[in-house]
């Protein structure tokens, strides 16, 4: 049985995540599991630059290095649990009966891929706690995208239930994966769609909105509306959106090559930066 | 990719740059000595290190891990170097390499697993036995002011790190060659330097081809010297990672940390180094000092080089007596003083697997000859305890014609004499059953005694029955096993 997986930290950003996990584990009817990562990777080095070995410096070196990391990984394994039981309040608060939590050591990408294999949906903060700028994406959050190929909800602080959603559809195979896992998932069963595509008013692209909306509504979405808009992808998907005041963007994630992803930026990077509602990228 | 390359590279840039420094310091007097135990001069040394460092910053796979120019290594190449030369040598570095990187692929690394922690105890300590014993020519014939500068050196490393507020900032190593240089200058004293050992490096170092026959002769010269380097550069980088492994609380790739060290060998050979591997003690000193990253490593690299270069002038009028008591030091950081306190706890035949080791390296001056007879007294040891876990009990029925054997434990060929001894075959009986259900045959050797305690039951007159084969005794029974088959019983029983 595979899991609503909700990234917990101590950033502003946990409230959100929670409030996002708790409606996806109930539209999906999976349990919902808060989870907390302890890396150490994070913790700053201790430097001695005495350089010389005496009498057992290893053993020594080696007690002292644990015994640092065992007072650091006792702080943060209680702030952990503290944020993990705040969490579960505000969880249980909406309904969701019992919730799991889980506190894992190890880097968090690598956590994060090991829980892969169990993960349904993976909630995510847009970032964590160690950033302050609200303009930025979280340092992990690429990473994450790249490496995990479950879905995953990102949301921004503050998140609220979307009434209406948006799904980007370029008629791409990625899209066409996207659209046939929507149309079948209980996750926005009910909810109005908005299919856009961005690019020229032409046939073709009429036709495959067209097709798309037939495939939708054959799995019985009603209220499925189509658009078309020219320009570039990352403002016409965020310009529509706020004309029509949809609540949730869905779309296929890092289609382009990591090395032309490198040099001329990434739609989907853009986007998580600044969307100012929730984004859910499958890489299917 | 992109976020490992930031974790392995840029996640500690400050720890790891000022720990390159550290470290870049730390190098130099140790690449001068071990090219002086080498036979070579300084420069091979230090080109080494500098390779070595620079290259496996990109290709090993340990990071946080210093390789360079190394004492166990020096001390395998003296004889190469004083009967062939140097080209020899780097020819033999060239080979090392491409062994390595073959060990690698193999994954040899993996082998590690059978080298207790006894052996790699005794092989620490073997090490600083013999960096300790190459600093001795150095101190025997000499004037007093040798005795006494050395000691001032050992001083002046242990007690400056107590000196409030630089004592933790100033490597005291590098203060003690400072001081030590200062010392001998300003009084002049007549005492052997660096200078005396050997020429340093005045450029960059430059890709050469070994200046060898390629033909089977140069290879049969080079290739005893090659394995030997191989086995004990992988030994110790192997050791090394895992110590770095427990201090930073990560994983290693082991693997890649062998074909990293070929290579880097291989490239070290091209350069005009002499064979290298990981250092633990370089090692320690970098993880103290802060560094965790592979930067670190590139880092000590870069600096060596540029202190080398820029410096070689005032690196010839080092004194020796310098030198030595930076290399007493690492000598004392390098042995295991917590093994001596646990002679007296740990078992007697851990401690003798310990000191066969030590013994054995000393006396050879080889340490892949030391592991080895390490290595193979342990599994010795090991064989001999496992092979106590092995009982068989009789009982009679009461008419006393039905005899059984309840065999339990572990059947092989330590324990196999043991079993046969077990039967008695001189009973009359006329059923014997053979309860092997809590037993376990591990080998041939089980097996064929099984098979000639059965032939020689049979040979009395008695019935015999098998009871209770285990899976895992049923499978080697049925693929070695010949009791079924008449034809071989004479066989095996020919020479009764």
């Amino acid at each position: 049985m595979k899991n609503v997986f909700a990234c917990i930290d101590g950033s502003r950003a946990a409230e959100a995540v929670c409030d996002a996990a708790a409606w996806a584990s109930q539209r999906v009817d999976r349990q919902l599991v808060l989870l907390h990562v302890l890396d150490k990777s994070v913790y700053p080095t201790k430097t001695d630059m005495s350089g010389n070995l005496k009498l057992g410096t290893r053993e020594h070196l080696l007690d002292e290095l644990a015994e640092l990391d065992a007072k650091r990984s006792k702080l943060a394994l209680e702030a952990g649990k503290e944020q993990l039981k705040a969490a579960v309040e505000r969880v249980k608060a909406q309904g969701i009966e019992n919730p799991e939590t889980r506190q894992r050591h190890g880097h968090f990408v690598e956590t994060l891929a090991e829980l892969q294999e169990e993960t349904r949906i993976l909630v995510l903060g847009r970032q964590g706690e160690d950033h302050d700028n609200p303009e930025e994406i979280g340092g992990n959050l690429e990473s994450v995208i790249r490496s995990l190929s479950c879905r995953i909800l990102i949301t921004p602080p503050g998140f609220s239930q979307p009434e209406k959603v948006l799904l980007a559809y370029d008629g791409s195979t990625t899209a066409k994966k996207v659209l046939y896992i929507m149309a079948r998932s209980p996750l926005c069963k009910g909810l109005p769609f908005h299919l856009l595509l961005v690019g020229e008013e032409t046939e073709k692209n009429q036709q495959l909105l067209q097709e798309a909306k037939q495939e939708m509504e054959q799995e019985g979405h009603k209220d499925v509306v189509t658009a078309i808009r020219s320009g570039e992808v990352e403002s016409a998907l965020l310009g529509y959106r706020e004309e029509n005041d949809l609540g949730l963007i869905i779309m296929g994630a890092y289609g382009h090559s990591r090395i032309r992803q490198f040099l001329v930026g990434s739609t989907t990077t853009n986007l998580l930066r600044k969307s100012p509602v929730p984004i859910l990228l499958m890489r299917q | 990719m992109i976020q490992s390359i930031k974790q392995n590279w840029f996640s500690n840039v400050r720890g790891d740059l000022l720990a390159g420094i550290v470290v870049a310091l730390a190098l130099i007097p140790e690449a001068i000595a071990f090219s002086i135990i080498a036979g070579v001069d300084p420069k091979v040394g230090l080109y080494a290190s500098f390779c070595m460092a620079v290259v496996i910053a990109f290709t090993g796979g340990r990071p946080g891990m210093i390789s360079a120019a190394t004492g166990a290594m020096a001390l395998l190449m003296v004889t190469l170097v004083r009967e062939h030369g140097l080209e020899y040598l780097l020819a033999a570095t060239v080979l090392t390499g491409i062994l390595q990187i073959v060990a690698g692929y193999l994954k040899l690394g993996s082998l590690m697993r059978f080298v207790s922690r006894s052996v790699v105890t005794g092989f620490v300590n073997a090490l600083a036995i013999l960096i300790f014993m190459a600093q001795l020519p150095e101190l025997t014939n000499v004037t007093w002011h040798v005795y006494a500068m050395t000691l001032a050196g050992l001083g002046i490393i242990y007690l400056f790190p107590y000196v409030p507020m630089i004592g933790k900032l100033l490597p005291s190593p590098l203060v003690c060659i400072v001081a030590l240089t200062a010392v001998a200058m300003i009084w002049g004293i007549d005492i052997r330097t660096v200078g005396d050992m050997g020429e340093l490096p005045d450029t960059l170092p430059i890709f050469l081809w070994p200046d060898v026959p390629l033909n089977l002769e140069t290879l049969m010269i080079i290739l005893p010297y090659s394995l030997m380097l191989m086995v004990v550069g992988l030994l110790e980088s192997m050791m090394t990672a895992t110590i770095v492994d427990d201090l930073t609380d990560t994983k290693s790739d082991k693997n890649r940390e062998c074909k990293g060290q070929g290579i880097a060998n291989t490239v070290v050979g091209f350069f005009g180094g002499m064979a290298g591997c990981a250092m633990i003690g370089q090692s320690i000193i970098n993880i103290k000092s802060g560094g965790r990253t592979r930067l670190s490593s590139l880092a000590a690299g870069v600096f060596l080089l540029l202190l080398v270069v820029f410096l070689a002038d005032w690196l010839t009028i080092i004194p020796m007596a310098a030198l030595v008591a930076v290399m007493i030091m690492v000598s004392i950081g390098t042995f295991s003083w917590g093994s001596i306190i646990n002679l007296k706890k740990h078992p007697l035949s851990t401690n003798i697997v310990m000191v066969t080791t030590v013994v054995v390296v000393v006396a050879t001056h080889n340490l892949a000859i030391g592991v080895f007879v390490g290595v193979l007294l342990a599994a010795m040891f090991f064989a001999n305890k496992v092979g106590h876990y092995m009982r068989v009990s009789k009982s009679i029925n009461a008419e006393g014609t039905v005899r059984t054997y309840k065999v339990a434990g572990q059947v092989f060929f330590a324990s196999s004499s043991q079993f046969m001894e077990s039967f008695d075959f001189k009973e009359v009986v006329d059923k014997v059953v053979i309860d092997l259900t809590s037993a376990h045959f591990w080998d041939i050797t089980a097996v064929e005694s099984l098979d000639r305690v059965i032939i020689k039951l049979r040979r009395e007159g008695a019935e015999v029955e098998l009871v209770g084969l285990n899976e895992a005794s049923e499978t080697l029974v049925d693929r070695f096993g010949v009791h079924d088959d008449p034809r071989e019983v004479e066989k095996l029983m020919g020479g009764h």
